[in-house]
Formats: C-alpha cells, sequence, structure tokens
C-alpha cells in the first residue's frame, strides 16, 4: 500500500513523453536492423545497434550522476568506478561463459590465467559462471563500495571539492590495482573474447537487438527510479541539503544519512549501466577506471543540464555522438573541442542543454534568459580584458 | 517523574567556557530559562552571543561547563540532528531557506515528522498535515506566497518563512537569532507581534541588536559581554545598569 505513493510518483507527463520518445527511436533503430536489407538508405547497420546501445549505458550512467550531483550536490569524479566494477562484475561471468572455446582450451581457467600459470581459479572467481549471482555482483559490490567509501566520507562530513578529490582518487587507486596481473582480473588486457550472454551469441544480430533492448529497459527504470526518489519528501530533503546543508541538520534530518543512501544507490545504477556496456562493446579493462572518463560524465551532465534527469540523459548522448564523429574525422580535436565545450556550457549554458530552452524568456529574477546571457558574455570580456592589462 | 532533575529551567547553563585559537568566546557563562519564558539577548559585537547559541544547538562543543536541557538532557553530548529531534529549533542570523523550492515545501520539510531516510521516502502529506502548514501560512502572513520559490522573497519574507519553520518544527525551545535585522520599520513590529504570539506557547530566546525591538517584546534582558552574562532584568532596569551603559549602550 504505502509502495504505491512512491511508484505513482515516479510517473508525471513529461517523463512519459520523455521514455515515449526514448522507446519509439530505440523501435525503429531495430525494425530498420532486422526488417530492411542491407542495401537500403534506411537500413541500420548492426554497429550502430551496438553503438546506440553503448550511449544508453552511458546515458544511464550520466543519469546516475546526475542523481547525486543534480539533486543532492555531491560531485563524484570517480562515478566510472562503479560503471567499471559493474563492468567487471559482467565481463566476469562472460568469461566464464567460455568455458572450453578459448585458445587454451582450458575448461576451467579463462585464457589469461592460463597464460599467467595460475594453477587453480581463485575464489572470488566463483559463482561467476551463474548468471543471477553474477547480476547480483553487479548491484552489490559497487553498491557496497559506495556505501564503505559513503560512510567514512559522509560521517566525516567531508564535502565539496575535497570530496570530489578523494572520489578521484579512488578510482585511480582502482585503476592501479586493476592493471596489476596479480590481482586476477586480467591486468592491462582486462576481460575480452566473449562468445555468448544467456547462451544468446554476442555476434548475432538479434543479441545486438536485446542488448540494446536491455540498456533502454535499464536506462527506463533508473529514471523512473530517479523520479520516484526526487519527487518524494526524501527528493525535498537532498535538494535541501544541496542548497543549505547546516540548516537541514538543525531541522534534525541525519545528513550523512540522507547523503549515502542517494550514493549507493547511484553507484548501483552505475555498476548496471557498466554491466550493459560491457557485453556490446566486448572487452572490459582497467582503462575504464581512468580519472578522466569519470571527469567526462559530468561533463556530459553539464552539457545536457544537471537536475533535470532527462538532461543527463540528452548530455550524455550528444556528447558522445560528437565524440564518435569527432574522433573518427578530425581525432586530433577531439579533446580541445570537450574542453571548449565545457567550457562554453559552464560560461554560457550554466543550467545546460535543457535549462537553456526551458529557461529562455522566463528566468526566475524576471530577466530573459538571453539578457543573462548577454552580461555574462560581457562579464566575462571585461574580466578578460583587465586580465589582459596586468 | 522517572529521572531526578538538576534543575526546573527548560535551559541551564553554568560555567561554560569557549576559546577560539586563544580568543576566549565565552567566559563563565551561566543561564538559565524557564519553561514558557522568552528572554531577549542584547550585546554588542563578539559579546559571544551566536557562540551561546552555537553551543546550544550542537555546533560547536564547549572547553567546559554544563548545558541542560529540560533539566536532565545533556546538550553536549548531542549533535546538530539529535538536539533538534529533542526540541530546540534555530533560526539563523541570515535568513537561511530553502532557495530554490517553494513556501510550502519549505514548510513540509520543517514540519514535525519521522525524520528517517525511509519516512521521508514513503511521506505522505496528510490532511493534517496539510492543514497544520496552512494555518503557519496564515500565521507568517505568507498565504499568497504558497507556491513561489523561496529564493524570489523578500528578505523579511525570508525571516517570516524561517520563524514559520520553526513553528512546523514545534520545538519546545525556539533560538532566533537577530530576527529584526536588514527589516524595516514596519516589518520589524510586525516580527515583535510574530515572536510574542509564539512565546504564548512556547519557550524563546532572542538575540537582537535592535533596541526598539527588544522593547516592543517586553521580556527579561539577559546583557552579555566578552562571553559572559553582565546584567539582567528588565530593559530599564539594565539601561539604566552603569556598567551596561559604559560597554554597550554608550558607545
Amino acid at each position: 500500500m504505502i509502495m504505491q505513493g512512491l511508484i505513482f510518483r515516479a510517473f508525471d507527463r513529461g517523463g512519459m513523453i520523455f521514455l515515449g520518445i526514448l522507446f519509439g527511436a530505440i523501435l525503429l533503430l531495430a525494425l530498420s536492423n532486422l526488417m530492411l536489407p542491407p542495401d537500403h538508405t534506411l537500413h541500420a547497420p548492426t554497429y550502430m545497434v551496438s553503438l546506440i546501445g553503448k550511449y544508453l549505458t552511458y546515458a544511464l550512467l550520466a543519469l546516475s550522476v546526475d542523481l547525486i550531483w543534480g539533486f543532492c550536490g555531491i560531485l563524484s569524479l570517480g562515478h566510472g568506478a562503479f560503471f567499471a566494477l559493474g563492468g567487471y562484475a559482467m565481463g566476469m561471468y562472460l568469461m566464464r561463459q567460455i568455458g572450453d572455446r578459448g585458445v587454451y582450451g582450458n575448461p576451467d581457467l579463462p585464457d589469461f590465467m592460463v597464460f599467467l600459470n595460475y594453477s587453480e581459479l581463485p575464489w572470488y572467481w566463483y559463482g561467476f559462471d551463474m548468471f543471477w549471482f553474477a547480476a547480483l555482483m553487479i548491484v552489490f559490490v559497487p553498491g557496497l563500495l559506495a556505501f564503505i567509501f559513503g560512510w567514512f566520507a559522509f560521517r566525516s562530513r567531508v564535502t565539496g571539492v575535497y570530496l570530489s578529490i578523494i572520489t578521484q582518487a579512488m578510482t585511480y587507486a582502482l585503476m592501479l590495482a586493476f592493471f596489476r596481473n596479480n590481482m586476477g582480473f586480467g591486468g592491462n588486457n582486462g576481460l575480452t573474447d566473449f562468445k555468448d550472454l544467456l547462451g544468446f551469441d554476442l555476434q548475432d544480430d538479434g543479441t545486438r537487438i536485446g542488448l540494446l533492448f536491455a540498456s533502454a529497459m535499464a536506462l527506463a527504470l533508473g529514471f523512473l527510479i530517479c523520479k520516484a526518489v526526487t519527487r518524494s519528501k526524501y527528493g525535498k530533503v537532498i535538494t535541501a541539503i544541496r542548497d543549505a546543508e547546516s540548516r537541514t541538520r538543525f531541522l534534525g534530518y541525519r545528513v550523512d544519512r540522507y547523503k549515502l543512501a542517494v550514493f549507493t544507490l547511484s553507484a548501483c545504477m552505475a555498476g548496471v549501466a557498466g554491466a550493459l556496456y560491457v557485453p556490446q562493446v566486448g572487452i572490459i579493462n582497467p582503462s575504464e577506471f581512468t580519472p578522466a572518463n569519470s571527469i567526462e560524465v559530468v561533463v556530459w551532465v553539464a552539457v545536457g543540464g544537471r537536475g533535470t534527469l532527462y538532461g543527463a540523459v540528452i548530455g550524455a548522448i550528444l556528447v558522445n555522438y560528437a565524440k564518435t564523429y569527432l574522433t573518427g574525422a578530425l581525432p586530433e580535436i577531439w579533446l580541445f573541442a570537450l574542453g571548449g565545450l565545457f567550457v562554453f556550457v559552464t560560461l554560457f549554458l550554466p543550467r545546460g542543454i535543457v535549462g537553456a530552452i526551458n529557461g529562455s524568456g522566463e528566468g526566475s529574477d524576471g530577466s530573459g534568459k538571453g539578457r543573462q546571457m548577454l552580461d555574462r558574455l560581457r562579464r566575462w570580456r571585461s574580466a578578460r580584458a583587465v586580465g589582459g592589462e596586468s | 517523574m522517572s529521572t531526578p532533575s538538576m534543575t526546573d529551567s527548560i535551559l541551564y547553563l553554568d560555567g561554560v567556557n569557549v576559546s577560539f585559537d586563544g580568543f576566549r568566546a565565552l567566559n563563565d557563562l551561566s543561564l538559565a530559562l524557564d519553561p514558557g519564558e522568552m528572554r531577549a539577548i542584547i550585546g554588542p559585537n563578539g559579546a559571544g552571543k551566536t557562540t551561546m547559541m552555537d553551543i546550544i544547538t550542537g555546533k560547536t562543543r564547549p572547553d567546559s561547563g554544563q548545558v541542560l536541557f529540560e533539566g536532565n538532557i545533556d546538550l553536549t553530548k548531542h549533535d546538530e540532528a539529535a538536539i533538534a529531534e529533542l526540541g530546540i529549533g534555530r533560526k539563523f542570523q541570515k535568513p537561511t531557506v530553502f532557495e530554490t523550492q517553494t513556501v510550502k515545501d519549505n514548510l513540509e520539510l520543517a514540519l514535525k515528522a519521522d525524520r528517517s531516510v525511509r519516512a521521508s521516502l514513503f511521506w505522505k502529506l496528510s490532511n493534517e498535515a496539510a492543514g497544520r502548514i496552512d494555518e503557519i501560512l496564515t500565521i507568517t502572513r505568507l498565504g499568497d506566497h504558497a507556491d513561489t520559490i523561496a529564493g524570489s522573497l523578500s528578505h523579511g519574507q525570508k525571516q517570516w518563512l524561517e520563524i514559520g519553520m520553526l513553528l512546523a518544527q514545534d520545538p519546545k525551545l525556539l533560538l532566533v537569532d537577530e530576527p529584526a535585522a536588514g527589516m524595516t520599520d514596519d516589518e520589524t513590529a510586525e516580527t515583535a507581534r510574530l515572536l510574542k504570539e509564539i512565546a504564548e506557547s512556547h519557550s524563546v530566546v532572542v538575540v537582537e541588536h535592535d533596541m526598539t525591538f527588544v522593547r516592543d517584546l517586553g521580556v527579561k534582558v539577559t546583557v552579555l559581554h566578552e562571553g559572559s552574562v553582565l546584567a539582567e532584568g528588565s530593559l530599564d532596569t539594565v539601561s539604566a545598569d552603569k556598567r551596561v551603559i559604559e560597554v554597550y549602550l554608550g558607545r
């Protein structure tokens, strides 16, 4: 009974329109891939299906960052770590599915273990031959790490830039650890050469479409969970924490527990995103833990517009589309473009694309968005002029 | 009476000392507030008024001394959230409301309820709670602004909203820090009326600089100076006190 209110809150009009567009687009993509002949102009090649699927998992990751950053003010620069952990959990399952079809044909050990002279499977690989266990770990491992990390950080009232820095340190430490061969996760090569998932061939078009739909479903579910959470009184409390943390404490709310709950939920979502990402790109390696990856996620959310949920999704898809395009067409330009984009958005679109579109003409203080942007530009120019003289 | 009380006071401070980097913010401060009493605290800048509030609400720990609530609860052993739950509400000097949320949401957040994560997640605004919010909106004259984003209220309205949030919390003791700061004369008079109304059913400590405002309140006054109590009594008595004139009023 009591759940009803929470579930009901997840469904609002804007959210339904958003999900409608998402599934409409996915369905069209799937149909054009499966129904149209390959030489048809509107045929979507399989690589594109996987590419969009990958974008959707990035969108889910962006959503998880928006939930904590946009609504609770926790700027995590290490969320890629939870994504990668979810990815590794899925990778371990996929490795075990290979069985004796590996290069060395060893039925008990993955190829890299044979290569590194392992005599038996490490204990922490037990259970990963079963999908239900791997699925559990995909959520549990990132969640547990976030819980332990958050328990210490939030209890000690580490906030703002200090928290951001230690999240960076966390993902960096994990990256170094996973690079080590004796960690038992394949060292710098990571886990790859996957064959099938739940018995479906990963190279098969149908499986690719299935993964695309699974990613869309996960994104939709994540979106609805975020909606339900942020529209509840709990959501109002975390927004209050974002805006005036100590005031919230003086109202009697245990700020550390509220932050811990949302941080852990967010990490679980990031883990699921990572797990769906891995079978679609076919590899997981320690470079996924690179701090730069996590920072990129923050850029997606900033570009889309934080604190809006769908803005994060739009930002993730647009920036990644630009990345795919630019790294193909003008590879040397990409990092400059990304950096420039971040500077541009911070200076001129502080509320992101979504905020700029929604805010045009209204503006809470009465002045229009265009005016605000001009003001910003003017201030920026005069600041630059002053800087130039000195 | 299961636990013996050491005092009948709702708030009891005895010999409280606090230093920051060698600066003695509170120097052997002692103060007792009767249940249902409203007390005004005055004193020049740096007299320790805000530090005293910080001690009572658990933001700062005293170096020594006793801080008791309702006779037997040692406030130095609790943190901010626990003290708020015990029934002590605080209004800050600078109005701090939740700027991006509506006036109604601000009151809903403050409204006395289970503060646990789970309770907030499944919370549903009952008719009773909604009624109480409407009541507070009327008391604080914010009835027309229920759905206004708090950030766009005027300074005076923000102060009232924050007082309204204190009411919603329904604490036993309210600590109000400079409620009339930055207000027009009309707003100041209105705030005094509001506080007097609240004092009918709560214990209140008001820190204030504005003498007209303190006179409007017409309550017992405690004068702080250099971290301890200099004088206590009616406003007329303390303003006649030579030492008070010297350190504060005469300047």
